[in-house]
């Protein structure tokens, strides 16, 4: 089982790293960050680094599509997914190997951006507390993108298609703060604030960390790596 | 070793597969041939578990694809028609990958790896990235990946296409040499392969079987008679009327038409050898005997004979 994960694993880290993609997305990452820091931080000139993530996971938007589309479409378009399926793997094994290295990429990415946050040690004297669970809620929600991103990839042999659909989907889940609080209103509005992300995510980089917020990035992955094993399943029933 | 039992698959409407039942013992190779369409690799992706049937079943070393799918998978290991490879690793690395998935320990897998790669002679371009091979030297990456775990079922579709003659004919010894300890299924249109490399032949057209024996049984099956070519140089119509007469000979055809050089095919019963009959016949005229041999009927035409047999009731 985890021998099997961890193959799966290392072999998507090695395509990562040798995909221009993943590169372009890392280097427009760092650059975000670096203009963001230099925009906020300096012209702020308070060693916080909460505008900065709060700004953020905008990026996010972009890089979690960019990240996940060629996991499972792109195997289905070169018919490496025919050599997978009938290898002696379980199809969870599989989706849980490819989720974790999309994981382990972007946390690559993000160790990239301690460079700033080492700035702000060297040069100021920010509050360790709300940067370290800023980044936790940075690495939450990166990881609901990744799980959202992967389900698409699942759904199609087009790594185009699969990351227009997960970006709209994330987009929805992005402005749906803004939707609930000016057009709708009553229930409605509840149901919508409820599932959105902007929300969820705002209170981490405050220093405050709930359970609950936590519970909903972790429901996200749980929810879309189960659907994934399911669309992967699906092919061999009757 | 595989026993497939009424095998059905519909794409929608469409019988891809119908209804086929064949065993392969273990130890054999089997070859499955059969036009564009008729329904090998929509076979083979069933047999492999890749995609359940619609209806039927297959077991394979006593193990239900379907049902016990996993364990089923670990006996078999399986070259798709599109050769699956990553494009941005090298053949080494690849092979590494499989290798760990097969559960394929350290030093054995290295060793193993080297092994393969020698049989397919991959050993050149092992380390240079499998998106800039030819596309020949990645079939035999795919071949290669396909005999690395070293399992009890192979299950090959079209494994020597795009290769070069001299490679299709190395391919065909690795094959060869798998019988025995492997059971071997292999599909192709190309048929001097199935009777080079098989055992047992299953002939597949529009999704039925049209026929399983062996390539010899089928050669004489489709025969039902000895054949001799015979080439003279006399009167066309005084050689056909003379080779009739001799006994035993059931007909006598002419082929091609160059003026003093004539071709006949001389039917016989069978087991009868009519070749010095012949002969003296020809000379005691004196008519010019320039050649005379048996005719084997190629598999290719029984398979043409077979397939086009079977077209108008389908
Ligand atoms: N995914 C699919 N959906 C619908 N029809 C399909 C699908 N795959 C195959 N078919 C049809 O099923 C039939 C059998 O296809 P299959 O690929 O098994 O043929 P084959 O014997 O492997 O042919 P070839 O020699 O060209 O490889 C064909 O008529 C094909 O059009
Ligand atoms: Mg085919």
């Amino acid at each position: 089982m985890i021998r099997n994960i961890y193959a799966i694993t290392e072999r998507e880290l090695k395509s990562y790293f040798a995909s221009p993609v993943a590169w372009i997305v890392t280097a427009f990452f760092i650059a975000m960050w670096g203009f963001l820091f230099a925009a906020i931080v300096a012209s702020g000139r308070e060693a916080v680094i909460r505008p900065l993530l709060n700004n953020f996971s905008v990026t996010f938007l972009l890089a979690g599509p960019l990240l996940t589309m060629r996991l499972i479409a792109e195997e289905a378009r070169t018919g490496t997914l025919e050599l997978l399926l009938t290898q002696p793997i379980r199809e969870v094994e599989l989706v849980l190997g490819k989720y974790i290295s999309s994981v382990v990429f972007l946390m690559f990415m993000l160790l990239m951006t301690g460079y700033f946050a080492t700035l702000l040690e060297m040069f100021g004297n920010p509050d360790e507390g709300p940067m370290l669970s800023g980044y936790l809620g940075v690495l939450l929600q990166g990881m609901a993108f990744l799980a959202i991103g992967l389900l698409a990839s699942a759904f199609t042999q087009n790594q185009i298609v699969a990351a227009v659909v997960t970006f709209v989907t994330l987009l929805i889940l992005w402005l749906s703060d803004s939707l609930a609080n000016t057009v709708l209103s009553g229930t409605a509005a509840d149901v919508v604030r409820y599932v959105s992300i902007t929300q969820r995510f705002n209170d981490m980089p405050r220093g405050i960390i709930d359970t609950k917020d936590v519970v909903f990035f972790l429901t996200i992955v749980v929810g879309c790596l189960f659907l994934t094993t399911q669309v992967l399943t699906a092919r061999r029933w009757r | 070793m595989i026993s497939v039992e009424h095998l059905t698959k519909y794409y929608g409407p469409f019988a891809a597969v119908n209804d086929i039942s064949f065993e392969v013992a273990e130890g054999e190779i089997l070859g499955f041939l059969g036009p564009n369409g008729a329904g090998k690799t929509t076979t083979m992706r069933i047999l492999t578990g890749y995609m359940p049937p619609s209806s039927g079943r297959v077991i394979v070393a006593g193990c239900d694809i379907f049902k016990d799918s996993l364990e089923a998978r670990r006996h078999i290991s399986y070259l798709p028609e599109t050769v699956p490879l990553y494009t941005d690793m090298s053949a080494r690395t690849y092979l590494d990958f499989v290798g760990k998935i097969r559960a394929l320990d350290g030093r054995k897998r290295k060793a193993r790896i080297e092994e393969v790669a020698e049989e397919t002679q991959i050993t050149e371009f092992m380390d240079k990235l499998i998106g800039k091979l030819s596309k020949g030297q990645r079939q035999r990456v795919g071949l290669a990946q396909a005999l690395l775990p070293d399992p009890d079922v192979l299950v090959l579709d079209e494994p020597t296409i795009g290769l070069d003659p001299r490679q299709i004919v190395e391919t065909r010894e690795v094959i060869r040499s798998l019988r025995g300890r492997h059971t071997v299924i292999l599909s192709t249109h190309i048929l001097p392969e199935v009777s080079m490399t098989c055992e047992r032949v299953v002939i597949i057209n529009r999704g039925k079987i049209v026929a399983i024996d062996t390539p010899e049984n089928l050669q004489r099956r489709m025969q039902g008679a000895d054949t001799v070519d015979v080439e003279v140089r006399g009167p066309a119509e005084a050689v056909q009327a003379a080779l009739k007469a001799i006994p035993q000979v059931t007909d006598v055809r002419q082929r091609g038409n160059a003026p003093d050089n004539l071709v006949f095919s001389v039917d016989s019963e069978i087991g009868v050898d009519l070749r010095e009959r012949l002969a003296s016949t020809i000379v005691e005229r004196g008519w010019g005997l320039r050649g005379l041999r048996p005719s084997t009927v190629s598999l290719e035409e029984v398979f043409v004979q077979l397939v086009t047999e079977e077209a108008p009731a389908a």
